[in-house]
């Protein structure tokens, strides 16, 4: 069927999509490429000229970039830890025959649909600011000193609301592969006298693996750019306690004007996430193939 | 042989899973009753039985005017969600029915741009809006959130369009269909469900987004994301008020979210978990 019209049209459907991602990839990244080698300052204009490598050296001699990327590794670490366990936790529970099903399913996926900027205002305010929290509330029932979380533990705070608003999406995804378990073979484990924890290694994990392979790919690729959180919350602080890779490369570039430090440490953020990306291709693509 | 439900069993999950359940949910429950208590009711401790008064959501309105940000919110993510859907159906038609040796390599390569972080862009992204004088635009922001969500609006919907058999496209000719009547009859029906998720959970995407949103944004075409971050300063904090726009730039869009969790799944994961 696939005549030679067929096939010009065919590119001709697909070319407007492929041309606006390609300029919409080539085009700032080149830029930034360019900026990176360049001495360039936003409020000066005088600055310009061939730097070489200055300014990744300049970046990579900031202490604020080691602290940055072991920010952004706790971050990633400490979420993808808590939604994972939580989510196969949450998952197994949810698949269990109880009573409003349907309720449950939509109480524990609304974290997902809260916009970031929302989901860190209420953690901040409602549930752990020292005055008037949920939490400094429960501390003071208990006669405790009530925490102040953003202070003493800025960056364990941060991950607590990530780990809030991408729980559900685990969960959901999970459940999803759960529930395609085959029952069969869930029975036919019982009648063998396999118990759950046997059932849960042997059969239910080995299934599921595929499907937690996508949740940690996704989900670092989201969480590599955590960035709102940051700023309603901690602004990056104190000092540089939770700032992460991207939060520091907005700080050089929008609040010191350094154009080309940015760019440098956009390329290293580029170079980073490149890594994580080619792992989550290879996932997606061996379904492709199916 | 049925697996046998004991009632006990089934009561003990049921119990922890709305515990769980409410925890979870729990954040959202409480702002939702905060913001219908009054500011001194707000910070007077821990009370789940608010006064019922919309006292708080009048005063967002009136003081700092939260329908401009609603309706940009509204008129970015429907925007650019209907831009993405006219550039992509015509791509992920064509790589669903006349795939070639490079369509998978296309869909990897669209895959990958949206893995390009967005902070390792801002500032060239800044200086050409700075430059085509698009800051603070509807336009501008409305391009950018199209972008950033074609891949994956082009990925949706070739694993719907996948899925139409295209033995029925033969069927049809052969009973004398002409090529418009294919597309009314045929195809048209098959793919609108398809159309319509991709609608709606990118909607729901581009209403969240908070980098772009936050960033090219200062007070004219500023959606609720920006809106709310700007409650962060201290001086704009009050308990109630802040629940009120919270629970205000969120209902719509957990609503619609609650009708598309099959779609989600999908959608985010490429096809890869069904």
């Amino acid at each position: 069927m696939a005549t030679q019209n067929t096939k010009t049209l065919a590119r001709l459907m697909m070319a407007p999509s492929v041309l606006l991602l390609l300029v919409w990839m080539i085009v700032p990244l080149a830029m930034t490429l360019w900026f990176s080698f360049q001495n360039y300052n936003l409020l000066d204009p005088s600055s310009d000229g061939f730097t070489g490598f200055f300014n990744y050296e300049y970046f990579y001699t900031d202490p604020a970039f080691f602290q940055s990327v072991w920010n952004t590794l706790v971050l990633v670490g400490g979420v993808l830890l808590i939604t994972v366990i939580g989510g196969i936790a949450i998952a197994l529970l949810l698949d269990q025959p109880i009573f409003g099903q349907g309720i449950v399913r939509i109480l524990v996926i609304s974290p997902f649909f809260v916009m970031p900027p929302v989901a860190a205002l209420i953690w901040k305010n409602m549930i752990m600011h020292p005055g008037y929290g949920v939490l400094a509330d429960i501390s003071k029932f208990f006669g405790l000193q009530p925490v102040d979380w953003f202070a003493s533990y800025p960056l364990f705070s941060i991950v607590v609301i990530v780990a809030w608003q991408w729980l559900p999406f685990a969960t959901l995804i999970l459940l999803t592969a759960l529930q395609s378990l085959d029952g069969e073979q869930k029975e036919a484990a019982e009648m063998d006298g396999a118990n759950f924890i046997n059932r849960f290694i042997y059969l239910t994990l080995p299934h599921m693996s595929r499907a937690i392979t996508v949740v940690i790919l996704i989900q670092t690729i989201f969480l590599l750019g955590v960035y709102a959180e940051i700023l309603v919350t901690t602004n990056g602080g104190p000092g540089y306690a939770s700032t992460n890779l991207a939060y520091l490369i907005y700080r050089v570039a929008l609040l010191n004007y350094d154009a080309g430090g940015a760019a440098a440490g956009g390329i290293i953020a580029v170079i980073l996430a490149n890594i994580v990306a080619i792992f989550l291709m290879r996932a997606v693509g061996k379904n492709l193939d199916r | 042989m049925a697996r046998s439900v004991t009632t006990r069993h089934k009561v003990t999950a049921t119990i922890f899973a709305w515990i769980v359940a409410l925890l979870i949910f729990f954040p959202i429950l409480y702002t939702i009753i905060t913001s219908l208590k009054s500011e001194t009711e707000a910070i007077a401790g821990f009370n789940l039985l608010p006064s019922f008064t919309l006292e708080s959501y009048i005063t967002v309105q009136t003081q700092r005017d939260y329908l401009t940000p609603f309706m940009n919110s509204v008129i970015i993510s429907v925007g650019s969600t209907i831009l993405a859907l006219i550039i992509a159906v015509p791509s992920a038609w064509a790589m669903a029915f006349s795939p070639t040796k490079r369509t998978k390599d296309i869909l990897m390569w669209m895959l990958s741009t949206k893995m390009m972080p967005a902070v390792a862009v801002l500032v060239p992204i800044y200086l050409i809006f700075r430059d085509l004088g698009i800051l603070d635009s509807r336009i501008g922001l409305t391009v950018v959130l199209m972008l950033i969500n074609l891949p994956i609006v082009v990925w949706m919907l070739y694993t719907y369009f996948r899925e139409i058999p295209g033995e029925i496209l033969e069927a049809s000719r052969m009973d004398g269909a002409g090529l418009w009547q294919e597309i009314v009859y045929v195809l048209t029906p098959m793919a609108v469900p398809g159309i319509a998720s991709t609608l709606l959970l990118n909607i729901i995407l581009a209403w969240n987004e908070s980098f772009w949103t936050i960033r090219l944004t200062t007070t004219n075409a500023a959606p609720l994301t920006a809106f709310i971050a700007s409650f962060s300063s201290p001086q704009g904090l009050f308990w109630a008020k802040l629940s009120a726009a919270s629970t205000m730039a969120i209902a719509p869009i957990l609503i619609l979210g609650w009708f598309s969790q099959k779609q989600l799944v999908r959608g985010l994961t490429f096809g890869a978990v069904k």
